[in-house]
C-alpha cells in the first residue's frame, strides 16, 4: 500500500519535472546557433516548459552539450556536471556531442558520453529545429517512466542503502 | 563573536571604527570560464581585478580547437568544404566562397568562374553576412538586458535561413560553393521572395534601432568602452567592422576587389570613436549596405551555367555520368582522388563578416592539400581584447566580447 | 604586384634573401634567420615600405614534401622534394609571415627556414603586437620556439599535451584525454 502511495507520488513529482525543465545551454559550437532557433519564438521551446535557462549548475536540471566537446573542454564538462543536484537529465545535441561527428582527430573527444552519461542523442550537424524538439518530448516520456540515468541511478542507491538496513 | 570581530575587522570595540586604513590591495582572481553565456561559445578569461576594476585579463581560448587544418590534410580539396562551413558558422557561405577563391587561384581558374556563379556567390555571401550581423547585434543586445530586439532578429534570421535552406538544402552549415562555381543553381522564385523578405527586415530594422540607437541604457553601456586607436588597430591586424569603427578605412571588397564587387555601388561606413556603439553602428549599416548589394545583384544576374565547364575540377552532369563510361570514371577518380592542384602556395583573401578571412594553402600536386591554414579574424581580434578590457569594470567585458563577435569556430578553427 | 619590395630587400641585404619568388600574385621572400629582425625593421620603417599591419604567421612542416605533376614525376620548376639529410638536419619547417601595407597597398611574405633540431626563430611580435597570439600558435601546433617572445606558452592546446599536432609525423587520431567516465572500458 505504501509502495502505490510513494509510486503515485513518484508519478506526481516525474510529471512536474518533465514539464518545468530547467536548461543549462553548455554552448561551445555551431550548434548554438540552432538552440538560439529553438528558443526563438518560431520553433518556440517555451512551450514545452524549457524556457528558462538557467547559467549556473545549481539551479539547472537539463545540461544541454550543444556543440563539440573538446579534450580541453572535458575537465569543465565533468566540473559543470558534478555542480548539478539530483535528478538532472543529460541531452546530447548535434553529432559533434553524440559521437564526435566528422571531427575524428586529436583533440575533439568522441562525443560528450565520454564524459558524463547522457540520455537523449540528438542526431544532426546541426539538428533541425523540429529534432530538437523531437528530443525534448522524447526526454520528457523518460522523466515521467524515470528512465533517466541519474533517476535509475539514485533507484538503485535507494535499493543498497535498504538492504543494507535490512541486514543489519 | 567579539574574537571573530577582532580578527575580521581589527577593532576591540564597535565604538573603535578605523576607517583610514586601506583594506590590503591584493587582487583577486576571477575565473569566467569556459561554458560561460557570455562567451559566445567556449573561451576562458582569468581575470585579476582590484574590485571591479580589471587590471589583467588573461584570455584563453582553444576551448573548440577543432583541428581544423590537421583535418584538411587528410581530406581532398572538395571534402573540405563541410569543415569551413563550421568556422565562422554564423556566415558560412562566406567561409565556403573563400576557400574556393583560394583553390581557383592555385588552379589558375580565378576569372574563367562563370558570371552567374560569380552573382550567385556574392548573393549568398551578402545573405550570410546579414545573418552574421543580426546575431551579433541580437545576441549583444540581449546579454545587455534588451530581449526584445534578440527576438526580432531571430525572426529575420529565420526567414533568411528558410531562404538559404531553399537555396542550398541546409539551414546553417550549407557547403554550397564548389570549387569552379556552385553546387547547383538557385531555385525558382528566389529573386521575389528574397526581395519580399528583406523588405520585411527593413521594417524589423527600424523597429529594432528605434528601441537601441537612442536608448539611454545602451548607450551608457556602449559609449566610450572598450575603446581602440587607429594606430593599435593597425598595429594589431585588425580588420572589419573593429577596424572600420576606430578609423581604419579599410575593406577587402574595396581595396582588394574580388569576385564582381567592382560592378556594385556600396558604401563602407566608417567610425571614429572606435568604441562599442561604433561597432553596433557599423553593423547596422553594414546590414542596410548588404541590402542594397543584394538588391543590385538581383537585378544584374545573368543566365548561364552555375559552375566551370572544366572536366578536371567539376563533377561531370549526372545524365552523363550515368550513360557515358568516361564520365562515370571522371566522377569516381574526382570523388576519390580530389582535384588535383599542381605544386605551389598562395594566400586567399576576402571580406568576411568579421573582418579579413584569409586561406595559405600549399598545394603538393595531389588531391589533398599539403597544408591549409586559416587566417581567422576572430582569433586577432581577440588577442587585441585583453588590452581593449584593461582598467574597465567586470560588467563592460560584456559588451566589449559582443561587438568582438568572436565565432568560436574561427577563433580555435 | 609588389615586385620593387622584393627588388628593394635584394638590394638592401644582397644574399641574406636566399631567394624570392612570385606565385599566383603573391610575392614570397625567404630570407636567413640571423637577418630577419633587420629585414623586418626595415620593412617597418621605411618610407617606401610602411608595412604596418600584420596578416598572419605560420609554419609549414616540410617533412613529407612530395611534390607530383601529371605522370607522377615532380613538375618543372617546383620546390624540391624534402630531403631529411644525415642526422635528420634537414631544413624541415618554414616559418611564415605576411605583411601588407595599409598607406602603400602592397603585402609580402618573408620566410624563414630552419632545422628542427634548432627551430628558433626572432619573435616579431615586440613591432607588431598582431603576431603575437599567431606565434603561441605556432608554438603550439608546429613547436617553433620564438626568441623574445613575452609570454610563449601553449594557447590552442592544453599545458598537458605532449608533442606539436600539426608537425606531420603526428597521427592524426592519438588522442590525449584528460578525463574520462570511470566506468568506460577500453581504449577510448
Amino acid at each position: 500500500m505504501l509502495e502505490l502511495v510513494t509510486s503515485r507520488l513518484e508519478d506526481a513529482a516525474n510529471w512536474g519535472r518533465k514539464f518545468s525543465l530547467f536548461t543549462y545551454p553548455f554552448v561551445t559550437a555551431c550548434c548554438g546557433m540552432e538552440f538560439m532557433s529553438v528558443a526563438a519564438p518560431k520553433y518556440d521551446m517555451a512551450r514545452f516548459g524549457a524556457e528558462f535557462p538557467r547559467f549556473s549548475p545549481r539551479q539547472a536540471d537539463l545540461l544541454m552539450i550543444v556543440g563539440t566537446i573538446t579534450e580541453k573542454q572535458g575537465p569543465a564538462l565533468r566540473r559543470v556536471f558534478d555542480q548539478m543536484t539530483e535528478p538532472k537529465w543529460v541531452i546530447a545535441f548535434g553529432v559533434c556531442a553524440s559521437t564526435g561527428g566528422f571531427y575524428q582527430n586529436y583533440h575533439a573527444m568522441p562525443g560528450a558520453d565520454q564524459v558524463i552519461p547522457v540520455d537523449v542523442y540528438i542526431p544532426g550537424c546541426p539538428p533541425r529545429p523540429e529534432q530538437v524538439l523531437d528530443a525534448l518530448i522524447m526526454l520528457q516520456d523518460r522523466v515521467q517512466r524515470g528512465d533517466g540515468h541519474s533517476q535509475l541511478r539514485l533507484k538503485h542507491e535507494k535499493v543498497v542503502r535498504e538492504a543494507k538496513a535490512a541486514e543489519e | 563573536m567579539a574574537d571573530l570581530k577582532t580578527l575580521v575587522m581589527g577593532r576591540k570595540d564597535v565604538a573603535d571604527l578605523d576607517l583610514e586604513t586601506e583594506l590590503p590591495p591584493e587582487l583577486m582572481t576571477v575565473n569566467m570560464g569556459p561554458s560561460h553565456p557570455a562567451m559566445h561559445g567556449t573561451v576562458r578569461i582569468v581575470l585579476s581585478v582590484d574590485g571591479e576594476r580589471i587590471v589583467k585579463g588573461d584570455i584563453q581560448p582553444g576551448y573548440l580547437h577543432r583541428c581544423f587544418e590537421k583535418e584538411a590534410e587528410h581530406a581532398t580539396y572538395t571534402q573540405i568544404f563541410p569543415y569551413t562551413d563550421r568556422l565562422n558558422y554564423v556566415s558560412p557561405m562566406i567561409n565556403n566562397c573563400g576557400y574556393a577563391m583560394a583553390v581557383e587561384k592555385l588552379l589558375g581558374l580565378t576569372g574563367h568562374i562563370p558570371r552567374r556563379a560569380e552573382f550567385i556567390r556574392v548573393i549568398v555571401s551578402e545573405v550570410s553576412r546579414i545573418t552574421d550581423h543580426l546575431t551579433c547585434v541580437g545576441a549583444s543586445a540581449m546579454e545587455l538586458g534588451a530581449f526584445g530586439p534578440f527576438l526580432f532578429f531571430l525572426k529575420v534570421r529565420e526567414w533568411l535561413y528558410t531562404w538559404l535552406e531553399e537555396v542550398s538544402g541546409a539551414r546553417l552549415t550549407h557547403s554550397y560553393v564548389r570549387v569552379g562555381g556552385v553546387n547547383k543553381d538557385l531555385p525558382a522564385g528566389w529573386a521575389e521572395k528574397l526581395d519580399r523578405r528583406l523588405t520585411e527586415m527593413e521594417g524589423v530594422m527600424v523597429e529594432v534601432e528605434s528601441m537601441l540607437n537612442l536608448n539611454r541604457i545602451f548607450h551608457d553601456r556602449m559609449a566610450g568602452i572598450g575603446v581602440m586607436t587607429r594606430a593599435e588597430a593597425i598595429a594589431w591586424g585588425q580588420s572589419g567592422p573593429i577596424a572600420r569603427s576606430a578609423g581604419v578605412d579599410y575593406d577587402v571588397r574595396k581595396d582588394h576587389p574580388y569576385s564582381v564587387y567592382p560592378e556594385f555601388e556600396f558604401d563602407v561606413p566608417l567610425g571614429t570613436s572606435g568604441d562599442c556603439l561604433d561597432r553596433y553602428l557599423i553593423r547596422v549599416e553594414e546590414i542596410k549596405q548588404s541590402t542594397r548589394i543584394l538588391r543590385q545583384a538581383m537585378k544584374m544576374i545573368p543566365d548561364g551555367p552555375w559552375i566551370i565547364d572544366d572536366g578536371k575540377v567539376a563533377l561531370p552532369p549526372k545524365t552523363e555520368a550515368y550513360n557515358t563510361i568516361e564520365a562515370m570514371i571522371r566522377h569516381f577518380k574526382h570523388i576519390v582522388d580530389g582535384i588535383k592542384v599542381a605544386p605551389g602556395e598562395c594566400y586567399t583573401f576576402l571580406e568576411g563578416g568579421n573582418g579579413e578571412l584569409g586561406f595559405f594553402i600549399v598545394s603538393d600536386g595531389t588531391g589533398r592539400p599539403y597544408k591549409c591554414y586559416v587566417r581567422s579574424p576572430s582569433f586577432v581580434h581577440l588577442s587585441a581584447t585583453s588590452k581593449l578590457i584593461k582598467n574597465h569594470l567586470i560588467a563592460d567585458i560584456v559588451p566589449i566580447f559582443g561587438m568582438i563577435n568572436m565565432i568560436g569556430g574561427e577563433c580555435d578553427k | 604586384m609588389s615586385q620593387k619590395v622584393i627588388d628593394a630587400l635584394k638590394a638592401k641585404f644582397g644574399d641574406a634573401i636566399v631567394a624570392t619568388e612570385n606565385q599566383h600574385g603573391d610575392d614570397v621572400a625567404l630570407v636567413k634567420r640571423e637577418q630577419l629582425l633587420a629585414i623586418a625593421s626595415f620593412l617597418k620603417d621605411d618610407p617606401a615600405m610602411l608595412f604596418d599591419m600584420p596578416v598572419f604567421c605560420t609554419a609549414i612542416d616540410l617533412l613529407q614534401w612530395r611534390p607530383v605533376g601529371d605522370r607522377g614525376a615532380p613538375p618543372p620548376g617546383s620546390r624540391p622534394e624534402y630531403d631529411p639529410g644525415e642526422d635528420h638536419d634537414g631544413l624541415r619547417f618554414e616559418v611564415c609571415y605576411q605583411l601588407r601595407s595599409l598607406t602603400h597597398r602592397h603585402r609580402v611574405r618573408i620566410k624563414c627556414a630552419v632545422r628542427e633540431a634548432d627551430a628558433r626563430v626572432p619573435s616579431l611580435a615586440a613591432m607588431w603586437p598582431g603576431f603575437d597570439w599567431q606565434e603561441r600558435e605556432t608554438f603550439d601546433l608546429y613547436g617553433i620556439k620564438f626568441d623574445g617572445h613575452h609570454d610563449l606558452r601553449r594557447i590552442y592546446l592544453y599545458d598537458e599535451f605532449i608533442g606539436h599536432p600539426l608537425r606531420k609525423d603526428y597521427p592524426k587520431e592519438k588522442r590525449q584525454p584528460l578525463v574520462r567516465r570511470p566506468d568506460l572500458v577500453g581504449d577510448h
